[in-house]
């Protein structure tokens, strides 16, 4: 029998009938009209500037910035640069992002448990509580935390005092700083001499266990060679840590570390709202775990504290980390709402007080914009990292 | 046999029963239990208390709130405030049909047998925003021009949100069939305008289109301030929005492509037809959540200098006239917005289950 043979080509349609052709033509008119946009949006920018006496350029980062800035982690004052002002912007914008993080995956994970629990209070508690955090706009929750709460509390000579340490009043949270003294590098020394110890005993521990089967309590050990180390390196260098307490000057407090309530409101509303998401997460990522794996487990003989620890967490973590990635970056995002309170992050200081004074609203748009991105883009770098070292590996 | 349609009968317990397994079922629960009770009851007690009992109802200024509790009366005397903004009060009608407009086509998509209820959710979609188009503006028809620097309040919020969806559904939807695109500059081009969007907070965003937008525009040519937010709103929230559809497209398995191509569609027909109709139906929960996020971000509009709910109430908790309102302006907002939010929420989750079960064969 003859196989029929039909050429790759056919003859017959015309050119503009050819998906290929066709495919070339739409991306040809697709560039020409990004790059005609572009011209266009260009041409009038430069233009507007122009008649407006707009200055181009990166050259203002260099310029006398002329204001202050409330709280700034980098060395900052009036006289300092543009580009100076930027990057306490963007400390602070990182500070208050990890911070909210960090307290926002803890509180989270416990409500996220405690909405699973038992315990049929605890449960409805949890469910009550993400129910109305998450259905009522983030701003709305800063503004009532720093209008209505913080800016509620005692003035500075009113303050409440925890044993002369600690001062808590409506300029922000004051607490001891600790000052280092000489002689304090050896305490740095058994830090990292005990973290290491522990990284050690946890691998011989592992081989230990897979080549004998015994377990050895590496959690307990771990803690202990953690506090006692340190510990005895502090008390062998003499104490070498002053406490700088915060006290009461004129008319407001000295000395210590002070948490301005700007951040402290930020801190809390960030970490109340995407706990509130992030305990969703987690409560979905655990009831994804079959019934069958935690009775397996009990079958084989771990009791309960292990069989959330090899066997439902590791494979809840699956589940848990693509949408916990966003929630982080959803996070850093909402940071930005610091602006609406005067918390001097990235986009109140450049994109607001630097924009202001310099007008130069596009150097000043573009630079902060491309600091959104690459957070975001090195978060899910980060992230996806991660998750591909957790991912299920087929065998 | 009748018996096998009759349900599983239910399993009946006791109070005491059951608390003794929901509640004390081990010593560490009954902590717990104890723990957390004792916090409910010691905080609902005030919180009543502030809530109902000692609060002011009636008067009409600050100084009729004598009472301990919270000053509701507040609400009341500037409730047309925190609801239409500026619009003038003899001209509020026109807001109103709008509400009314809404409701009609919205509320009975709750409501499973509502006789043309799809009718309505369509008149919703695209009738709804002509009518406001030129209903809520006026300048036409002989109806008297409102500016929109007048607009406030939850009618505000609400045009923000519903244009903002409205307009991103389209944009969204070519945005996602660009990123499926087998041309790879037409992906290229998605891809960055997608991802670029969605990296940034959109404070920026709304930051850029009211001082970069004035730039970008050839001179003489310039929106007001609200146009600006909507544009901006619209970008960033169809970024969202193409996610959300692109999910819906991977869900389609691809013997549907295969299949419209082999019945000789071209690639709108195909889309149009076969592809969208199904990926939309699969998608409506996820839009229905960006909605929510969206309803709940269009507070950011203040920042710009919006009054939109949340901005009407600040101005007056601000307000020397009305002082330490705060927290009952807030817990006001809060309370609107929940109750939205919530609502839809709920809606949406039904849907999800309806639709979860009709495509598990």
């Amino acid at each position: 029998m003859k196989k029929q043979t039909f050429d790759s080509k056919p003859a017959g349609p015309k050119p503009w009938y050819d998906p290929r052709v066709r495919a070339i033509f739409f991306q040809v008119v697709a560039i020409a009209l990004v790059f005609w946009g572009g011209w266009v949006l260009i041409d009038n920018t430069l233009s507007n500037m122009e008649s407006r006496g707009i200055s181009t350029g990166f050259g203002f980062l260099d310029e006398s910035a002329g204001f202050g800035i409330i709280m700034s982690l980098v060395p900052y004052d009036a006289t300092m640069s543009y580009g100076r002002t930027f990057w306490v912007g963007l400390t602070n914008t990182l500070l208050v992002s990890a911070m909210g993080v960090v307290t926002a995956t803890i509180l989270g994970f416990i409500i996220g448990v405690a909405r699973l629990s038992s315990n049929w209070l605890v449960a409805k508690v949890s469910l009550a509580y993400i129910e109305v955090i998450r259905n009522i706009p983030l701003l709305l929750q800063i503004f009532f935390w720093y209008f209505a709460v913080l800016s509620s509390l005692p003035s500075p000579r009113q303050s409440v005092d925890v044993g002369g340490a600690f001062f808590l009043n409506n300029r922000g949270l004051y607490v001891p700083e600790p000052v280092t003294q000489d002689g304090f590098g050896l305490v740095w020394g058994g830090v990292f001499a005990a973290i290491a110890a522990v990284i050690g005993i946890r691998i011989w521990a592992k081989r230990r266990q897979l080549a004998t089967g015994a377990i050895f309590p590496t959690f307990k050990v771990g803690v202990g060679v953690l506090v006692l180390v340190p510990v005895m390196s502090y008390l062998l260098a003499g104490q070498p840590l002053e406490w700088d307490l915060p006290a009461l000057k004129g008319f407001n407090f000295g000395g210590g570390i002070s948490i301005i309530p700007e951040l402290a409101a930020l801190w809390i509303a960030l970490s109340l709202y995407t706990a509130s998401f992030i305990a969703e997460i987690v409560r979905s990522g655990i009831l994804s775990v079959s019934k069958g794996q935690t009775e397996a487990s009990k079958a084989l003989g771990l009791p309960n504290g292990l069989t959330l620890r090899l066997v439902v967490i590791p494979q809840a973590m699956r589940v848990i980390i693509p949408p916990l990635t966003s929630q982080y970056l959803n996070l850093v995002k909402n940071s930005s709402l610091a602006t609406a309170i005067g918390y001097p992050d990235l986009v109140a200081v450049f994109m607001g007080t630097t924009l202001n004074q310099t007008g130069q609203a596009v150097e000043v748009v573009a630079i902060t914009m491309a600091v959104y991105l690459t957070i975001s883009l090195l978060i899910s770098l980060f992230m996806n990292i991660y998750n591909r070292a957790v991912a299920i590996k087929e065998r | 046999m009748a018996e096998s349609t009759m349900k599983a009968p239910k399993r009946r317990i006791g109070p005491v029963r059951w608390a003794r397994e929901n509640l004390f079922s081990s010593w560490h629960n009954t902590i717990l239990t104890l723990l957390v009770g004792y916090l409910i009851v010691t905080s609902v007690g005030p919180l009543l208390n502030w809530v109902l009992l000692d609060a002011n109802f009636q008067g009409s200024d600050a100084s009729d709130c004598t009472g301990a509790g919270a000053c509701w009366l507040f609400i009341n005397q500037r409730l047309n405030f925190f609801i239409y903004g500026f619009y003038p009060e003899e001209l509020q009608w026109r807001v109103d049909i709008m509400f009314g407009l809404l409701a009609l086509s919205f509320a009975p998509q709750f409501i499973e047998r509502f006789p043309g209820r799809k009718w309505l959710g369509l008149f919703g979609l695209t009738g709804l925003p002509i009518v406001g188009y030129f209903l809520v503006p006026g300048g036409v028809f002989g109806l008297e021009e409102v500016q929109s620097s007048k607009w406030g309040g939850l009618m505000l919020t609400l045009i923000l949100a519903y244009i903002g969806i409205i307009a991103s559904l389209p944009i969204g939807t070519l945005l996602a069939l660009g990123r499926r695109s087998e041309m790879p500059i037409i992906r290229g081009l998605c891809v960055v305008f997608i991802e670029v969007w969605r990296a940034v907070p959109l404070i920026t965003v709304l930051f850029m289109a009211s001082v970069m937008l004035p730039l970008f525009l050839p001179e003489g040519m310039n929106f007001e301030k609200l146009a600006r937010a909507l544009i901006g709103i619209t970008l960033w929230q169809s970024a969202y929005m193409a996610e959300v559809i692109r999910g819906g497209l991977q869900a389609i398995p691809r013997g549907q492509y295969e299949a419209a191509s082999a019945l000789g569609l071209g690639y709108w027909k195909k889309m149009g037809l076969i592809i969208l109709p199904q990926a939309l139906k699969l998608v409506i929960p996820g839009i229905v959540n960006t909605f929510i996020s969206l309803f709940k971000d269009t507070t950011l509009v203040l920042i710009i200098g919006l009054f939109d709910i949340l901005g009407t109430v600040q101005s007056t908790v601000t307000d020397p006239a009305w002082q330490n309102v705060a927290v009952e302006g807030y817990v006001f907002v809060a309370f609107c917005f929940w109750v939205f939010c919530f609502g839809i929420s709920r809606y949406s989750q039904n849907l999800e289950r309806k639709l979860d079960t009709g495509h598990r064969t």
